[in-house]
Parts: C-alpha cells; sequence; structure tokens
C-alpha cells in the first residue's frame, strides 16, 4: 500500500490499577476513509479514542500524526494538531446561536470587539458546504438532535479537518436523520477528511464503514476491509472464544437438577418504548440466560420482572398467584432479587462500608425500626465475605474503595442475605477480572442447584451458553426465540436469530 | 500524630480551641468559671449557652442535608414557635401556671410537626426541588409569624416559660441540658435503629436505594419533620430567652449559619454519610467566633468581615487540595 496514513498508532498499551485496557493495539487513518471501530463493551474502543485525543495518557506505543510522532497532553493539544471528537452527547449550548456555537472560543475580532455579521456570514459558508441550510442566528434548541450533531461536526471539521473522531453519532437518532448525517460524513470523505466511525449498529457500519478494526479485551483482533468481512464473521471477531478456565462449569450447570414449580411466570409483559409483551417463565433451579445485542431489552426485561419499572401491559405471576408490581419493595416482598448492570449507581453505594451495603436490602425491608442487631450483622457479612472471599475482608472498608468485582461480590452478597427465591442479575461479571468473574458464576450455578431460580442476562454469548438451562434471545426490544441449551447449541445458533436480526 | 490530623473533625477542633485561647489574651478570665448561687458562671458557659440554638438547627439540618436535601425555612420555622407560644401564654389568665406553658409549648411543638410534613411531602411526594419547596415556607413562614404576631413584639413575664432559655437545673443552663437531650436522642434515633443508615443510603444514591427496597418518602418527611422539630425547640429557647417573640429577630438567617456548621462538621451536601457530633462542634465553632469577635473588640461594622475571613480559613484548611499545596513537601503522602 503506497497511500500514506493520516495517522498511525502502533503497539499502544494503557494500563489502569489492576486492568490492562489497552495492550499492543495498532491502529491507522488514511486520509477520506472512514474506519470503523469494533468491539463489545469493554473492549477497549473508548479507552482507545481517549488515549488517542490525549484524555489519558499512554504507557507504551507511539501515535503518528502525518507521519510524525506526536504526543497530545490533552484533547485542547489534539484539536490543534487536527483530531477532533463529537461525543455521543452533543457538547454545545443549546441556548446560543447555531453561529456562536461554531466560533465560541475563536469569535472573528476587531479590536476585541465580536464581528457578528463576518462570524454569521462564516458559519453560513461552513454549513452550506455541508449542504445544510439552516438559520444561523437562531438559537441551536430551535433544531433537532440530529441537526444539533451536525453543527458540532461543522463545528470538529472547522478547527482541524484532519481526523475527525465521530463516537455513537447514531444512537439517538432515527433513519432518516442518519442518513442525513452520512450524507455529511460522505461530503467530509470526499473532501479528505479521515473519520473515525464508532457505532453499536452494525448495519451503520456497514453501510458507511471502509475498513474496520476490531478489538476485543483491550487487544487486536485485526483490521479488515468492511467489503471483505461479513456481518456473521465480524460478530463472532468481536464476541470470542471465552477463557477456558470455566470449562468443567458447562457439565454441572447443564446437568443440573430437574427444574421444580413454577417460580415467575409473565404472560405478555410488556412496557411501552422497553420491550415489546413478552411470555417468559423460569422455574425453580433453572438458570435462564438473556441474549442479545446492547440495546435490544435485555435489561429492560429484568427490569420489568423485578418492578424496576413498571409494566403496561401483560400481567405477572410469583409462585402462581397473580401479582402486579408496583415498586422494587413489592418484588422484594415476593422473594425477587435484582442486581443492577450499573454497579457504581444503582448498585452498591460508594460511601457506606461493606457491612452497610451487604445488610442494606434485609435492613430495608424490616424497615427502619427493626434494626439488625450488630452482632446478627457480624455473623451474616463474615459469612458472605469468607463465601464469595471479598477483598479486603475488613467489613468496615467503604465499597467505594473495593475493586469492580468485589463491589459485584458486595452486592450479591446483599441479595442473598435476603434468600430469594428468584434471583435476577443483570451483567454480573462487566468489566470484572477473568477470576472473579468464574467464582460469580460459580456461584450462580450453586445456587441454582441449591434450589434458587437465576435469571442471568449478559452481553457475553459464551457466558450464557455456559451458565444457562435455558436461552432467551432478543433482538430489536423482543423476545424472539426461547431455545433449550441442549447439547447441540452453541454461539452460532444464538448468533444466527440475533444476527439474522441485524440484517432485518 | 498523623492519625490525629487525619480525623475529620480535627481541623475544626482546631480552629475552636485557637479561637477560645486567642480570646485570653484579650480577657484573661476567659476560661474561668465561677459558682454563683449553684449556677455556673463563665465566658465558656456563655458559649455554650449562646450556641444552643445554632446546635439544634444544625442538627435537624444535618439529617436533612444527608438525605441529599436541605431546608431553609428553619429560622421561619423558629419565629412561628416563638410566636405561637408566646400568644398562648399571653392569653393565659396566670402566666405563672406551669400548664398553661406546657401546652403553648406542646403547641409551638405540634405546628412545627405540620410545617415539616408540609416541606417533606412538598420534597418527596410532588417532587420539588428541597431549595425551593423549603423557600415557599422561608418566606411565607415570616409572613405567619407576623400575622400571628401582628407585626407586633410579644412580651410574656412567664417564670416557667423564661426557665426553658435562662433557666438554671444542678447548676447548669437549662437550653444547655435541653440540647444535650435532644442530641443524644437524635444520636441513639440514627446510629441505634436503622434510620441512620437508611438515611445515607437515600442520600448518597436515590435509585440504589429504590433498588434496594429503601422506601425514601417516609425517610425524607421524617427528616424534614424532625429539623422542624429542632428549630421550634430552638425557637422556643430564643423566645424565652428574651422573653418575647419578635418574629423579625427570632432566626434571622440562621438556615445559612446552620449549613455552614453542618459543612464544617464534615457533612457533605451532596447528602450521604453525615456526623451529627461534627454538626455540633461547627455550631458552637460559629457561636465562639461570634462570641470572639465582641470579646477582642473587633468594630461591630467590621465583625461580619472577621467572620468570613476565618470561615475561609477553615474552609481551606479542610481541603485536602489545599493542603496539598500549602504544604508541598507532603503532596506525596496525600496523595498516597
Amino acid at each position: 500500500m503506497t497511500e500514506r496514513t493520516v495517522l498511525e498508532m502502533t503497539g499502544i498499551r494503557k494500563t489502569f490499577p489492576g486492568v490492562v485496557a489497552l495492550d499492543g493495539v495498532d491502529f491507522r487513518m488514511f486520509p477520506g476513509e472512514v474506519h470503523a471501530l469494533m468491539g463489545e463493551n469493554g473492549a477497549g474502543k473508548s479507552t482507545l479514542i481517549k488515549v488517542l485525543t490525549g484524555v489519558y495518557g499512554i504507557d507504551g506505543g507511539e501515535v503518528r500524526l502525518a507521519g510524525e510522532p506526536v504526543h497530545f497532553a490533552g484533547p485542547l493539544q489534539a484539536q490543534q494538531a487536527g483530531v477532533s471528537t463529537v461525543y455521543q452527547e452533543v457538547n454545545l449550548c443549546t441556548n446560543l446561536s447555531v453561529a456562536e456555537n461554531i466560533f465560541i472560543g475563536r469569535e472573528p475580532r476587531r479590536l476585541g470587539r465580536v464581528r457578528w455579521g463576518e462570524m454569521r456570514r462564516r458559519a453560513a459558508a461552513l454549513l452550506a458546504g455541508l449542504d445544510l441550510d439552516l438559520d444561523v442566528a437562531a438559537p441551536l434548541s430551535s433544531y433537532s438532535l440530529a441537526i444539533q450533531q451536525m453543527v458540532a461536526i461543522a463545528r470538529a471539521v472547522d478547527i482541524s479537518a484532519k481526523v475527525l473522531i465521530l463516537d455513537e453519532p447514531t444512537s439517538s437518532l432515527d433513519a432518516s436523520e442518519v442518513e442525513r448525517l452520512f450524507e455529511v460524513i460522505r461530503r467530509l470523505k470526499s473532501d479528505g477528511v479521515a473519520i473515525l466511525f464508532v457505532s453499536h449498529f452494525l448495519d451503520q457500519v456497514y453501510e458507511i464503514a471502509d475498513r474496520m478494526t476490531v478489538l476485543r479485551n483491550g487487544r487486536l483482533i485485526g483490521e479488515y476491509r468492511t467489503a471483505e468481512l461479513p456481518q456473521m464473521q465480524l460478530v463472532t471477531k468481536m464476541i470470542g472464544k471465552e477463557l477456558t478456565v470455566l470449562d468443567r462449569l458447562d457439565d454441572e450447570a447443564r446437568t443440573a437438577t430437574a427444574p421444580g414449580e413454577p417460580v415467575i411466570a409473565a404472560h405478555g409483559l410488556g412496557r411501552k418504548g422497553a420491550v415489546q409483551p413478552f411470555d417468559l417463565t423460569i422455574r425453580a433451579g433453572e438458570i435462564v440466560g438473556l441474549a442479545g445485542l446492547l440495546g435490544s431489552g435485555r435489561t429492560e426485561v429484568a427490569r420489568l420482572l423485578y418492578g424496576a419499572d413498571r409494566a403496561d401491559s401483560g400481567h405477572l405471576e410469583v409462585g402462581g398467584e397473580p401479582v402486579t408490581l408496583r415498586a422494587p419493595r413489592t418484588a422484594m416482598r415476593h422473594g425477587i432479587a435484582f442486581s443492577s448492570e450499573n454497579r457504581r449507581t444503582e448498585g452498591v453505594i460508594g460511601d457506606l462500608s461493606v457491612r452497610e451495603n451487604i445488610v442494606l436490602a434485609l435492613q430495608a425491608a424490616r424497615g427502619w425500626s427493626r434494626p439488625i442487631p450488630r452482632r446478627r450483622q457480624d455473623e451474616l457479612v463474615a459469612k458472605y465475605v469468607k463465601a464469595l472471599d471479598i477483598r479486603p475482608a475488613d467489613p468496615e472498608t467503604p465499597v467505594r474503595n473495593l475493586s469492580g468485582g468485589n463491589q459485584q461480590k458486595v452486592l450479591l452478597a446483599r441479595w442473598l442475605i435476603t434468600e430469594p427465591k428468584l434471583l435476577i442479575v443483570d451483567e454480573p461479571t462487566r468489566g470484572i477480572d477473568v477470576g472473579a468473574k468464574a467464582e460469580i458464576q460459580k456461584l450462580l450455578v450453586e445456587l441454582a442447584g441449591g434450589g434458587m431460580a437465576v435469571l442471568f442476562v449478559s452481553a457475553e454469548l459464551e457466558e450464557v451458553l455456559r451458565l444457562s438451562n435455558k436461552i432467551e434471545v432478543l433482538r430489536d426490544r423482543r423476545l424472539v426465540e426461547e431455545i433449550e441449551n441442549t447439547a447441540g447449541v452453541d454461539a452460532d445458533r444464538i448468533m444466527q436469530t440475533i444476527a439474522s436480526g441485524a440484517t432485518a | 500524630m498523623t492519625a490525629l490530623t487525619r480525623h475529620r473533625l480535627f481541623w475544626p477542633a482546631a480552629v475552636l480551641v485557637v479561637l477560645l485561647v486567642s480570646n485570653v489574651f484579650f480577657a484573661p478570665r476567659f476560661f474561668s468559671i465561677t459558682v454563683h448561687d449553684g449556677h455556673l458562671y463563665g465566658s465558656l458557659i456563655d458559649v455554650l449557652r449562646s450556641s444552643t440554638p445554632l446546635v439544634l438547627v444544625a442538627l435537624g439540618m444535618t439529617v436533612v442535608i444527608a438525605t441529599g436535601g436541605i431546608d431553609l425555612s428553619v429560622g421561619s420555622v423558629m419565629a412561628i414557635a416563638g410566636a405561637v407560644a408566646c400568644l398562648m401564654i399571653g392569653d393565659l389568665p396566670n402566666q405563672d401556671s406551669v400548664g398553661g406553658v406546657l401546652l403553648a409549648v406542646a403547641a409551638a411543638i405540634g405546628l412545627a410537626v405540620v410545617l415539616g410534613l408540609w416541606n417533606g411531602v412538598l420534597v418527596s411526594v410532588i417532587g420539588i426541588q428541597p431549595i425551593i419547596a423549603t423557600l415557599i415556607l422561608m418566606v411565607a413562614g415570616r409572613g405567619i409569624a407576623q400575622l400571628l404576631t401582628s407585626g407586633q413584639i410579644i412580651n410574656v413575664s412567664s417564670p416557667p416559660f423564661r426557665v426553658i432559655g435562662a433557666g438554671y437545673f444542678l447548676g447548669l443552663p437549662v437550653s444547655v441540658l435541653i440540647v444535650a437531650v435532644v442530641v443524644a436522642i437524635a444520636a441513639l434515633l440514627t446510629r441505634r435503629s436503622a434510620l441512620g443508615v437508611l438515611v445515607e443510603a437515600v442520600g448518597a444514591s436515590p435509585t440504589a436505594s429504590r433498588l434496594a427496597g429503601i422506601r425514601a418518602r417516609g425517610l425524607t418527611i421524617m427528616a424534614y419533620v424532625f429539623t422542624a422539630v429542632c428549630a421550634a425547640v430552638a425557637g422556643l429557647i430564643f423566645s424565652s430567652n428574651v422573653a418575647s417573640a419578635d418574629s423579625n429577630a427570632a432566626g434571622n438567617l440562621i438556615e445559612l449559619d446552620a449549613i455552614l456548621a453542618v459543612v464544617i462538621g464534615g457533612t457533605a451536601l451532596t447528602g450521604g454519610r453525615f456526623s451529627l457530633a461534627g454538626s455540633v462542634l461547627g455550631a458552637v465553632l460559629i457561636s465562639a467566633l461570634d462570641i470572639t469577635t465582641y470579646t477582642i473588640g473587633i468594630p461591630a461594622e467590621t465583625t461580619l468581615l472577621f467572620k468570613a475571613v476565618v470561615v475561609v480559613v477553615l474552609c481551606l484548611s479542610q481541603s485536602a487540595a489545599f493542603r496539598a499545596v500549602v504544604l508541598r513537601r507532603r503532596t506525596a503522602g496525600a496523595s498516597a
């Protein structure tokens, strides 16, 4: 290849305390190309972008811009050197006019006075170059989110036009708005701008990207031309194969005791804008896995079953009795526990100690006037700290100081001491190290063996396959298929169901 | 030694000691406590006595702030409590009647419960931001107090009522004893029941608390009721001490001193972890500061400025970032 790269990153390494976020990642961009950065959550996409734009320093490797080694101390420096980013949430002031937003901080001036006329003229010309005809004097808030995003892009391009990073630009746009955005992207492409495109929507990636780089667990899987990599193969590369540490769990999970009575049964349960009505039965001693891409409605199903969101259709039976879940408290009373995917914001309470976090749900159920005696608290906490191997073992440490895996264990302990009949765990192993991951998986299998019903939500197919007796596949906020996890079922089988949705 | 300086309350305590000691240079007998007629007298006792309304208000404010809220109406509640009590006592055929005074006190506290419910419901049921919800009662409440007293200062001459703010029991000022009892009750309630930890959970993370099954609504309402009751008792002490109800002066701007006391005591305004002891210390510190400005003879027109300077120094001393800059050689240790 004789073409000159505009950006070349080689052997990038970035570590955070206890975690290797990026390990020997190479990444390059050519002028006039759209390059998609692909990978699951936690694969290192956003870390790579932050390293590139100088938000994070690098621990190893080199960044070259137009052949010159560069080292950015911050996003501003990166921008001055020609690398601009437009984030998912538009970082503009909606109360200011379009022109002001484009030129904020670098207004054309004469003798310290802002030249408003000149500013409006230049803004209009810039937007016209992107085929946008806007009233540049109108406040930005009078335009749709899609237009606001394009204004952000216009601003970024005007400041520096070598490399433009678009991080999930389409996540809140509808189909026609996406098309409009793509027109702008194509135009920039023809002007020779290199565009880094990040999106969870595979269709969009295939429509707009010329080239893609796949990351997994902080490692480079490869760089491919979009035309040469079928969608199915891409999904395989993104999800990859799990480490083999958990093989022994396979048999345990699948030969688990015969499922007992239904613990919970949903009939046509649904919520507008969250998930289409679905039927689902979970029996005692059974692990039911929810599989699907990000945004397919996995979490929404879990939240409806816990009453964290209220269903607006269908009904629910718990232990054979019809039940309306108005709030999490109601669900708790019926023996349902829910561990959220947002461990830090919806799970543990960072300021409180390990002990306080563990007894919180039980205490909430008892009410404030019946405190759990301190001795009983200490017993319970000691038991679970030991059983789940929570570290550090000091129960008075604030939970904020624990690693992600240990926080997850604290959260599980909080629910286990309430002795639930149904445990709903949403992404319990996300972002935690392999050892803790294996321990949590093992725990779930043991709990199911002891007769608990478990609803297991995870973005990792391998994990779902490993643990579940039954797999519910979600696509586009609809439960599309229920698969008994028998010997013949593998990731391909599930991916087909998921991917056929992605191309629909 | 470092363990001591790292303690949350080390810096406010140190500032308090410095303030008290600095008084000695201007009033050599500042630390002496004498016994007159079986009562303890002295500047230190005065500091405690004058701090009582603020300690009470700060105590309530701490709990509300811990839930992630704030209560600006405490000063108005003080004024209303004083007004109601003095009106009822003024109407008594015999102001010496202990029963009549008790009834007036009960009425004032009962009304405070209603006012607290009002605040709590606005915040937790209707969902108005705490600062706005309590602003309503802050403004309207003072109006109510003025309406009750017809804009006049109502004087009472009731010996039993006078006991609350100016009396002595076992050699100690009754007001100080009342505060001690309220502090003890609050400490027992929050730390011996599960109230403290549940309030902290709600304040630190409302979403996580909801998912853990905590009923935040009831807790929040209770916090506002507790604050209003504390403010009412503070209002009674204030009113009893001056033997009158002054709807303009009672609790004027006390909400700001109370918030300051809470912050000095190490409770974050964002909610979550709270320290009752810290707030008590903060309130005493602010009162000591007021008294110090008088003892060292700071001209009346500059007292506010002096107070501001001390508060700035205090806040800076509590800031880890600032200490790291000042004591640069210790930066490595501080960030570790």
